[in-house]
């Protein structure tokens, strides 16, 4: 089993590192900026899974740092384009994104369970129809952008250089995601997601921790608001409208709540799935259901987790 | 040896139209243990819920060690040096034995914002974690996930959790209840150890194991304290004998 994890792992990443190639090979360059989109979504998926999977804190506004983190991207080319350099732009994306995220932490980490769902769907809500009012930034035809956020010498239009960028940065999260979790940090919020209230009697202050993983959880989907909006070369409210939140949940619950990978391997089915399913009816998200049912009985723990170690 | 570590005063706790805990003035003093008895539905629990930070008393006033705690949550009791037991097992299910009682160590020793380095590479967590377990007699189970630990043993790891915090005050909650005779035994004795190094408030039906172990008893009959005292003035005390003891006898 271990040994099959490994070869797994060893194979993805290798398949991850030579997708450019292959696919100039096999004479379906269409497919690198395919495979960006994957790895974009893979990025905010497990950004939400470090919210529900790992924290247990199910947000149903998860767009709100998608959609906020591409109008950072947007509005810095139009506002100020000297600073619309990669190197200031994206983490000018998760900075705002997180400090939005502190804001929206504390007032809905105040509530649990169905309401702390409700109400994160409704801060999402509310900022999409504010950009939708936003005349000046687009309002709901969104915002052309003229060219990539430009990273030194580096030919970001080239779609290979874009997906490389986007692949050592979804590899930065992913790692320090997995030493997250098996830090002091890691294990707390795994106790908070288990036993709040014995948490709170052992003496942690749960608020902090769970506000400190949604801060951190919003700053990285920011960041992968801020790449899908240089992806597209366009961004628009609808990546703030709650149906992105849904699809996010949608491939954590697919690809595995709470493990490194369930957001990857979630979002890489789900955009498989709608590429080949659409292509033969119109009606693929009852399929899409089907299978998603399947996963919740069969294997609960997501498709990464038929790969993944046992929990703790 | 009797200045009060921990006190009350005219607490109350009203859920509806219950009075659940009624004006209880309570003193607790540093080193003793106090048993709190009662029959079911008395508001035990809830008083212990009060004094540990978890629910919110309507009127009144808790003091450790002379401070005033009323206001503070149930983890700033717990830095104070609080522990609690639950009278239904609360442990962290997904967890194994030993990061139960890491987590709980953990807590009280630095830092949990810390987000690079693997807890499992600290060998004292998991060194002290491992006495604890040795300590309360789960010493072979460390490595089992908790959810899957009997009864029993769940008590235990209570106990266990409860330790881990470097108490100076332990609030157990019925550490027997469930318990068969022979385990209920062994409760006891680890209890007597603990003893003397923890000032414990202890709340329990069995009045065998409540005689040999308290050194003063309070009585809770409908969310008032209607005595307290030694063994021997709770044993002798009418008004007791008549509303609680009494009715033990008829159960
Ligand atoms: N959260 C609550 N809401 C309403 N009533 C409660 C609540 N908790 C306890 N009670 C009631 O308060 C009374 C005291 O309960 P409890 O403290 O659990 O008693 P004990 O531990 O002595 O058996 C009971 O009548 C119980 O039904
Ligand atoms: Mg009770």
């Amino acid at each position: 089993m271990r040994l099959l994890r490994y070869a797994v792992l060893a194979a993805v990443c290798l398949l991850a590192l030579a997708f450019p190639q292959l696919a100039t090979w096999a004479d379906q360059e269409f497919y690198i900026s395919v495979a960006s989109r994957v790895l974009i979504w893979g990025l905010f998926a497990t950004s939400l899974n470090l919210l529900v999977g790992m924290g247990g804190m199910v947000s149903m506004g998860h767009a709100a740092f998608f959609g906020i983190g591409a109008y950072v991207v947007g509005i810095t080319a139009v506002e100020a384009p000297q600073w619309s350099g990669a190197l200031l732009v994206l983490p000018l994306a998760v900075l705002v994104t997180g400090a939005l995220a502190l804001v929206i932490g504390a007032i809905s980490l105040r509530t649990r369970g169905v309401y702390f769902i409700m109400i994160t769907l409704a801060f999402a809500q509310m900022l999409f129809y504010v950009f939708i009012s936003l005349k000046g930034y687009g309002g709901d035809d969104g915002m052309q952008l003229l060219a990539r956020s430009p990273l030194g010498s580096l030919k970001m239009a080239d779609d290979t250089v874009f997906y490389y960028l986007v692949l050592a940065l979804l590899a930065l999260c992913l790692l320090g995601l997995a030493r997250l979790r098996d830090s002091r940090f890691g294990r707390v919020l795994a106790g908070i997601k288990d036993n709040e209230a014995r948490m709170e009697s052992l003496g942690y202050a749960t608020f902090r921790f769970k506000l400190t993983a949604f801060v951190i959880a919003g700053g990285m989907g920011g960041l992968a608001g801020a790449l899908m909006a240089n992806q597209n070369g366009y961004l628009s409210p609808n990546m703030l409208y709650w149906d992105q939140s849904g699809t996010a949940l949608v491939m954590v619950i697919l690809g595995g709540l709470g493990s490194l990978w369930g957001g990857l391997a979630g979002a890489a089915a789900f955009l498989l799935l709608e590429e080949v399913l659409a292509a033969f009816t119109p009606h693929w998200q009852i399929i899409l259901g089907l299978v998603l049912l399947g996963v919740v009985f069969f294997a609960p723990r997501g498709l990464a987790g038929l790969f993944a170690r046992k929990p703790r | 040896m009797s200045a009060p570590l921990l006190e009350t005063h005219a607490l109350c706790k009203r859920f509806g139209g219950l009075l659940a805990t009624d004006s209880v003035s309570l003193s607790v003093r540093r080193g003793e243990c106090h048993a709190l008895i009662g029959p079911n539905g008395a508001g035990k629990t809830t008083l212990i819920g009060q004094l540990s930070g978890s629910l919110r008393p309507d009127a009144g006033v808790v003091r450790f060690d002379g401070r005033d705690v009323t206001c503070l949550g149930a983890h700033q009791r717990a830095m104070l040096g609080f522990a609690r037991s639950f009278q239904i097992t609360s442990i962290l299910n997904d967890f194994s034995v030993l990061d139960n009682v890491g987590v709980a160590l953990q807590a009280v020793s630095g830092s949990s914002f810390a987000f690079w380095r693997p807890v499992a590479a600290e060998t004292a967590l998991s060194t002290e974690a491992t006495a604890i377990l040795d300590k309360v007699g789960l010493a072979g189970l460390a490595s089992r996930r908790a959810r899957d630990l009997s009864h029993g043993e769940h008590r235990q790891l209570e106990i266990a959790l409860a330790l881990a915090t470097r108490p100076q005050l332990m609030l157990l909650d019925e550490p027997m209840a469930g318990m068969g005779p022979d385990e209920s035994e062994r409760m006891v004795r680890l209890i007597t150890e603990l003893k003397g190094r923890y000032t414990i408030l202890l709340v329990e039906h069995d009045m065998d194991a409540v005689f040999r172990l308290a050194d003063r008893i309070s009585v809770l009959v409908a969310g008032r304290v209607i005595a307290t005292g030694t063994v021997d003035e709770i044993r002798a005390n009418d008004a007791v004998k008549c509303a609680y003891l009494g009715e033990e006898e008829v159960d």
